[in-house]
């Protein structure tokens, strides 16, 4: 049997904006992934290690505060240190267009901005696990 | 008999829907507007019409949907007629404006005679910063003022908190101490404006430094005008901004309403809101049963410091989102009002008229905002905003076109202001009071909307009352199945949203974006780290000290709060005496 693929949902950030991230967290689970979701105004750290526990493939953070400059890269950076740079981490919010080039460059694959599918994030996880299975 | 209406006292708060219906079915023994034998005729010619007709025609053109549904999930009917609203009573369900139940407005002459207030939500960067916009604002000629905050300081955090970094100034003012409410408000006479505050978790603490700027002035307390949001239920479920458990948060607001009734009494305390609920994912018949179970529980809780249900009633204000279904919004502003005056009548038994007054503030729904084609927001919030209007609100915020991106440029924000003195100059929807009564689908729309939030306060009731209901994730549960639910919609096209998923083009994003500096950051933490160092900090020890056993003692906290921000400490230091006394919430986590 294949092993479910594992996604947890962060929230960086002192914003309350859950809206999406529950969206999203269900319609991943729905579609057969098993979902961690952390709950609101996680630090970096707490993300970083909330992954390192739960052993998860993919990482979703969402952010709608405008913080995403200074909390990504230190997630970013955390997950290096911790030898986590095969996670697939994707990110979704109010996120302006000129900040994504900056973020991919960290190593974010995808940004996923307000009115996107969720079939869409379904389909990016599932082309990133099936190519590194 | 007459029902006493006084069942059992449930923990924290019964709703005593048999007395409402008990009342409703003795004022059906007066006369319905309509004759019967009439309305039978017209059913009559009803079930012709349906049998001739109107297969005719749909045989040829069949309808776009098997059913019609608003987002409450009211089946929506193909035609309404004199049948719907068969039991209307005029006097009993509608009456005149500025009379009891206000279906049809609180004032006698609504917008005749004064318009609405236009106030636009603002804040951003340093205390400088949002200082010139109000100036700015001001020179316009708005006087109502509405100051967002940022997010340290909505969650009690100073701005050189560790959680503040990459976030202070930038969804809002960042307010540390006194010393940055003197600058928000330099050259700004407290006793000339009104200011909205939207603060719920820290609300005591910006209220004391708004009276002690008063102070300082020389503006005697009772004539500050003004409202702090200080609705701390709803941040459990719907706005989760939450610092402390839901019982010391009740406790808090409570001070607030009860300290206002006592020293301030042009404040607004709370603003009771369903805003948050539905941009949360609510439908509008869960915001507005919500919403009223949670004014419910403040007069309950107020009423338990010994003050009259009218000594302190006629000062509650509301806060609700228009959404896109426009009938369905004006809909329930109507109900809402003729439900909180019912309930304030006939549950708490209020005289004063102004008690019963459901006074409300509106916003436009953000979350109905595309970032696709975002020109088009202009078009859904002028929608929204006349929804909100022939709603018959009091106050009104407009989105901006580019809220789904950014905060508002200010071209942006002229344009969504522009929108509502359009709705007030140009459209002639303001000549006369509460134009849509009378109409067969409103009448029954509004209806209904009062009786299925009965059902739903009844089922809140069930589930043991407010805190109960936020502890066992009711809320939370029934306002994330909505959302989900309303997403699956608009994945599987049975919801088009123009631009998103359906008319779509290939675009970049063609409009300027607002950017915070971050030179803010380091500005604001250099002031305030000026500040504790320079300030008596032997005064502030004291104050601190003072409060902590206040909070013990579960004394009424505004007193020691005022003295406390006058001897400069921090809103994060006061914060964390609190913390240490109740503790923090922890969410519920649950998708």
């Amino acid at each position: 049997m294949q092993k479910k693929i594992r996604v947890l949902i962060a929230k960086p950030g002192l914003d309350s904006h859950d809206r999406g991230a529950k969206v999203v967290a269900r319609a991943l689970r729905d579609a057969g992934m098993e979902v961690i979701y952390t709950g609101l105004r996680q630090t970096p750290e707490q993300i970083v290690e909330a992954a390192l526990q739960e052993d998860v493939d993919v990482i979703g953070l969402s952010i709608l505060s405008g913080a995403h400059k200074t909390l990504f890269p230190k997630i970013m950076q955390l997950l290096k240190e911790k030898g986590l740079t095969d996670i697939l981490v994707f990110a979704g919010g109010i996120i302006p267009e000129e900040d994504v080039p900056e973020l991919k460059k960290i190593g974010i694959k995808e940004i996923f901005g307000p009115g996107t599918p969720t079939e869409k994030i379904i389909q990016c996880i599932q082309d990133y696990c099936s190519k590194r299975a | 008999m007459k029902s006493t209406g006084r069942g059992p006292i449930r923990k924290y708060l019964y709703f005593n829907t048999i007395y409402l219906t008990y009342t409703r079915s003795m004022w059906r023994q007066n006369e319905t507007m309509f004759d019967k034998e009439k309305i039978r005729e017209i059913g009559k010619q009803r079930e012709r019409w349906e049998n001739t007709t109107l297969p005719n025609w749909i045989s040829q053109f069949p309808e776009r949907q098997k059913e019609f549904r608003n987002h409450s999930g009211m089946l929506i009917k193909r035609v309404y007629t004199p049948e719907d609203v068969e039991e209307m009573n005029y006097m009993r369900d509608l009456g005149f404006p500025g009379e009891y139940p206000f279906t049809r407005g609180l004032h006698a002459t609504m917008y005749r005679g004064r318009l609405w207030t236009m106030r636009m939500f603002a804040g951003y960067g340093t205390a400088e910063d949002t200082n010139r916009r109000f100036k700015y604002l001001l020179s316009e000629g708005e006087t109502g003022l509405s100051t967002a905050f940022d997010y340290p300081t909505i969650m009690g955090y100073d701005s050189d908190h560790s959680m503040a970094k990459g976030e202070v100034g930038v969804c809002g003012v960042a307010i540390s101490s006194l010393q940055d409410m003197e600058v928000l408000f330099d050259g700004i006479p407290l006793d000339k404006v009104t200011t909205s505050m939207t603060i719920n978790g820290p609300a005591s603490i910006l209220l004391a430094m708004y009276i002690a700027v008063g102070d300082k002035q020389g503006v005697r307390r009772e004539k500050l005008g003004g409202t702090t949001q200080n609705d701390n239920l709803k941040e459990f479920f719907a706005q989760k901004l939450c610092i402390f458990p839901p019982e010391p948060s009740l406790k808090l607001s409570t001070d607030i309403i009860e300290y206002c009734a006592r020293h301030l009494p042009k404040w607004n305390p709370i603003s009771i809101s369903g805003y948050h609920i539905r941009e949360a994912g609510a439908t509008a018949l869960q915001e507005l049963a919500f919403t009223l179970y949670d004014g419910i529980a403040y007069i309950e809780s107020t009423l338990k410091r010994g003050l009259k249900v009218d000594e302190f009633a006629p000062r509650l204000s509301f806060f609700f989102a228009s959404h896109n279904d426009f009938f369905e919004e004006i809909a329930k502003f109507r109900a809402a009002r003729r439900l909180w005056a019912r309930i304030m009548k006939e549950r708490f038994h209020a005289k004063n008229p102004r008690s019963m007054w459901m006074r409300m503030h509106v916003q436009t729904s953000g979350c109905t905002l595309t970032a696709q084609q975002p020109l088009n927001n202009i078009v859904r919030t002028t929608i929204q905003a006349l929804a909100a209007v022939l709603g018959g609100t009091q106050s009104l915020h407009t989105n901006s076109f580019d809220e789904a991106l950014c905060l508002p440029t200010e071209e942006a924000v002229r344009v969504a202001l522009r929108t509502q003195q359009i709705i007030a100059c140009e459209s002639g929807v303001t000549n006369t009071v509460d134009p849509l009564a009378g109409s067969y689908y409103v009448e029954a729309l509004t209806n209904e909307m009062e009786e299925k939030a009965m059902e739903y306060i009844q089922k809140i009731d069930d589930v043991g009352g407010v805190i109960a209901a936020i502890e066992k994730g009711f809320f939370q549960r029934e306002i994330a199945n909505s959302a989900y639910r309303y997403q699956c919609e608009i994945e599987e096209k049975k919801r088009i949203i123009v631009g998103l998923n359906e008319y779509t083009i290939d675009e970049k994003c063609p409009i300027e974006l607002l950017r915070i500096d971050p030179k803010v950051e380091e500005e604001q933490v250099a002031r305030l780290q000026k500040l504790k160092r320079e300030r008596d900090n032997r005064k502030v020890k004291e104050a601190l000290e003072k409060l902590h056993y206040a909070a013990q003692k579960d004394e009424n906290l505004m007193p020691t709060i005022i003295e406390a921000v006058k001897a400069y400490a921090t809103l994060g230091e006061i914060t964390d005496v609190l913390r240490k006394v109740y503790g923090e919430y922890k969410e519920l986590i649950l998708i």
